[in-house]
């Protein structure tokens, strides 16, 4: 229950905090259009609300949110709502299948690497992982792009269907979905590798090292049993913590990213919302990726009870 | 007959209906709602979809759209329109006079959220006579709100009941233009398909649609896979990178006036910059053929007052001043500025010539404009510093609040030359154009007189002699037009590039069959 005012804190501080921000939205609408006078900024500005004192702003927009109204956007008048579940879907899907993408790459890398620390596939990896988080995004999207969608002209480019989308048959539609999604997966999933990869090879070294493994050698269980029954069980704590922690992530997106491959997400209306200082949809983004960032950490709280057997005995007993 | 028969006939083989045309854009609409619309992807599209009443033709001049015609009486206070018959909306409903009334209503009311309500405003009545003829009686001569009525026309059947800022409409309009809009994927395509019953004639290409690419390098990429098929280009792309085989086989490049001009303007308040020999030196320290060169890669003209050389207001007898160090010295030190202490800088009362150049964020072009413009300044002796500033925070906090010593901007000008609210001395309250503070009784009163002047002869006259002035005063260092640069796929016939540009006769292009890459309709 202690969520409640900790998320009114939150909204209050990046309330205060956007608002503080120099720069106004009205300005920038019409910026520098010398048919748009001021007399007719100032009266935009008055319709929305912005002439208002900065509480009595607040309270009002507090008002709505209690109705789950997150108001309008300054952009284009459209419900905020409306704006952010349209860009969810693509987002998600790229964060999800990116972040299935990891787990399936990064786990079973991590693990070869402990089992024979420091032997040349350990090293092979490290590198790779570590090239693989040190390149910039945009390049190699670019480099990539070149290659398979110029060069090769395996792979489309940019965007995430044909112009010629609508006239496609079930199976096309999805191949086509498909082959817009490859490279963005690719290149969004690459970073993630080192982080995953690495946290798993060291809380494996670690599991292995443990006395539990001796008396399981001992028992004469075979290699394969020891490393991904007994070992990994126990290794796998640390990877759902940061897996939990990055599930306000899955609805957070990169603006980089999004503008190289044309994908029509979260992150770039985030973006495009701040830099025009469209004070309903900010506040509407904060509030969701508040709600996220604690769903994440209950959620990995729980996941923790459920592979961990200690504490979900311990809150029994 | 026969003959008559024969010319229809050569005439439909030799132009064949059908294809598409995707453009790339980095910025999607926002809304389609034509009066709301304020930035240039909504503008764009709305000019597919929607009529004003004029329109600009190829040579730039005024034209009838919806209005076949109109008159000007009393001296230039009424406008009698008189409109086209058998328009008809995209959805059958007939156009009329009761449209245009509903348009001019919904732009003076001030619950609707429209930028453009302040040429309207200077309207005192709007009758309207008859199905087909409107009168407008202006409080006083307005010249420029002839141009005005270039305002898309919306229909007043299907808005009438509808509140504008948040109507659906703003994402399924419905228009008189050429092309019927078909669906809005936000931030990924806009697409329209050709009106058959345009009251021109049914466009040759069957769907327009426009495609939303934020990164410049992408849209790239997708010209060389032939995703897009129109675009703007960089002039580092357009001098550089465009000149492969490929892109010779496939592509016709265009390079066209723009309608805008890049300036340095002088916060005029300025102790420094009150002395006209000053701004007058610095003029002459600044290389613009120069710039152009590096920071445009030669693809731009110097600019010599506040017209581009394709108005008709532009004055050619004005020469920009040559690039002459020696020359701006001399000005320099009749206005007491002299290097007494043989420190490499110039000083005045014991106090150096510095200030700052501040420009937007985000503008690669003007943030070498600004290197480049530091580099000839310091030659003479001037300390220039350069401030680079987040949009928004450019415009309130140092624009607006006039916060500035130098500022290093561009104007986007539309095709009618009065520029009113630049320069005109009570244009200088906060947020208002005219930021630098520029006063000059001749000017001012040549911009009333122009705006009350409806003969294009006698107009010109003012504008040139305005023109003159400002050259003459200074009050920006007028740097450079520069050229627009675009591509497109070279499948697409009938395109005549004329002062205004190609778009305009955009329902007249057309891909012969062999070469469509969009069958289905």
């Amino acid at each position: 229950m202690g969520i409640i005012p900790l998320l009114l804190g939150i909204t209050v501080i990046s309330f205060i905090i956007i608002h503080l921000a120099p720069g106004k939205p009205t300005s920038l609408q019409q910026a520098l259009n010398p048919k748009v006078s001021q007399e007719v900024r100032l009266r935009l500005e008055k319709l929305y609300g912005l002439d208002k004192p900065l509480r009595i702003q607040y309270i009002n927009w507090l008002h709505k949110l209690v109705k789950f109204d997150f108001g309008r956007s300054f952009g284009d008048d459209r419900p905020v709502v409306d704006k952010i579940l349209e860009r969810i879907p693509v987002t998600l899907t790229v964060n999800i299948l990116s972040l299935l993408f990891i787990i399936i790459v990064a786990i079973p890398l991590g693990v070869k690497s402990a089992v024979k620390p420091n032997h040349a596939f350990d090293k092979f990896v490290t590198i790779f992982v570590f090239i693989g988080f040190a390149v910039p995004t945009f390049w190699l999207a670019l480099l990539l792009m070149n290659l398979f969608g110029i060069k090769l002209g395996w792979l489309p480019i940019s965007g995430i269907k044909s112009l010629d989308f609508e006239y496609f048959s079930l199976g096309q539609k999805i191949m086509d979905y498909l082959r817009h999604l490859i490279l963005p997966i690719f290149v969004s999933s690459l970073g993630g590798l080192a982080g995953i990869s690495r946290y798993m090879r060291s809380s494996m070294i670690e599991a292995l090292g443990q006395p539990y493994i001796y008396t399981a050698r001992a028992k004469g269980l075979t290699e394969n049993t020891i490393i991904y029954k007994h070992a990994l069980r126990n290794a796998i704590l640390p990877i759902v913590t940061i897996l939990g922690l990055s599930i306000p992530g899955l609805l957070g997106g990169s603006v980089i990213f999004e503008s190289i491959f044309a994908l029509p997400g979260i992150g770039r209306l985030f973006y495009e919302a701040v830099m025009m200082r469209d004070y309903p949809l900010i506040m509407a983004e904060v509030v969701l990726g508040a709600v996220l960032t604690m769903l994440g950490n209950l959620i990995a709280d729980i996941s923790y009870a459920y592979v961990d057997p200690r504490i979900r005995y311990r809150k029994q007993a | 007959m026969v003959v008559f028969l024969f010319i229809g006939l050569s005439f439909s083989l030799a132009q064949d209906y059908g294809d598409a045309i995707a453009v790339g854009s980095i910025g999607d609409a926002r809304t389609l709602v034509p009066i709301l619309a304020s930035d240039s992807a909504s503008a764009e599209v709305c000019g597919m979809i929607f009529n004003g009443l004029v329109k600009y033709d190829k040579d730039i001049n005024l034209v009838g759209d919806l209005a076949d015609n109109w008159e000007i009486k009393e001296e230039g206070l009424v406008i009698i329109f008189h409109l086209r018959r058998n328009v008809f909306w995209q959805d059958g409903h007939p156009f009329g006079a009761r449209d245009v009334e509903f348009t001019y209503k919904k732009l003076i009311d001030p619950n609707v959220k429209t930028p453009y309500s302040g040429d309207f405003e200077r309207i005192k009545s709007l009758e309207v006579i008859d199905d087909y003829t409107i009168r407008v009686t202006y409080k006083e001569p307005f010249a420029p709100g002839l141009a005005s009525w270039g305002m898309s026309i919306m229909p007043k059947h299907i808005l009438e009941k509808e509140d504008l800022n948040t109507t659906s409409f703003s994402r399924h309009p419905i228009g008189t233009g050429p092309y019927k809009f078909k669906s809005w994927k936000t931030q990924e395509k806009i697409e329209l398909v050709a009106n058959p019953n345009y009251f021109q004639h049914r466009p040759y290409i069957d769907r327009y649609i426009y495609r939303v690419i934020p990164d410049e390098s992408t849209i790239f990429l997708e010209l060389q896979t032939q995703g897009v098929d129109s675009a703007g280009l960089s002039p580092l792309q357009y001098t550089r990178q465009t000149g492969t085989a490929f892109f010779k086989k496939n592509y016709r490049k265009f390079r066209l006036p723009s309608f805008g001009y890049t300036y340095l303007g002088y916060n005029l308040n300025n102790p420094k910059f009150k002395d006209r020999r000053v701004r007058q030196a610095l003029n002459y320290a600044v290389d613009k053929e120069e710039i152009i060169k590096m920071a445009l890669l030669g693809m731009g003209r110097v600019a010599s007052g506040p017209f581009i050389p394709e108005s008709w207001a532009y004055n050619k007898n004005v020469v920009p001043a040559p690039f002459d160090p020696i020359r701006a010295k001399e000005l320099l030190g009749q206005a007491g500025w002299q290097d007494t202490n043989g420190d490499g800088w110039l000083d005045k009362d014991g106090e150096i010539f510095e200030f700052t150049i501040i420009t937007n964020q985000g503008n690669e072009e003007r943030a070498k404009v600004a290197q480049i413009m530091q580099r000839r300044l310091k030659d003479i002796g001037i300390k220039v510093k350069i401030k680079i500033i987040e949009w928004s925070v450019f415009l309130t906090e140092f624009i607006d609040k006039r916060n500035f010593q130098a500022v290093l901007l561009g104007w986007a000008l539309g095709r009618e030359p009065d520029n009113y609210d630049i320069w005109h001395s009570s244009k200088t309250k906060e947020g208002e154009f005219n930021f630098i503070g520029y006063k000059n009784e001749e000017v001012d009163k040549l911009l009333i007189e122009a705006r009350c002047t409806f003969d294009q002869g006698k107009r010109s006259a003012y504008y040139q002699r305005i023109q003159e002035i400002l050259y003459g005063d200074q009050p920006y260092m007028f740097l450079y037009v520069p050229d627009g640069l675009s591509v497109l796929h070279n499948r697409f016939q009938g395109i005549k590039p004329a002062p205004i540009g190609i778009g305009y006769n955009f329902i007249d292009w057309w891909v012969p069959k062999s070469q469509q890459r969009y069958k289905i309709r």
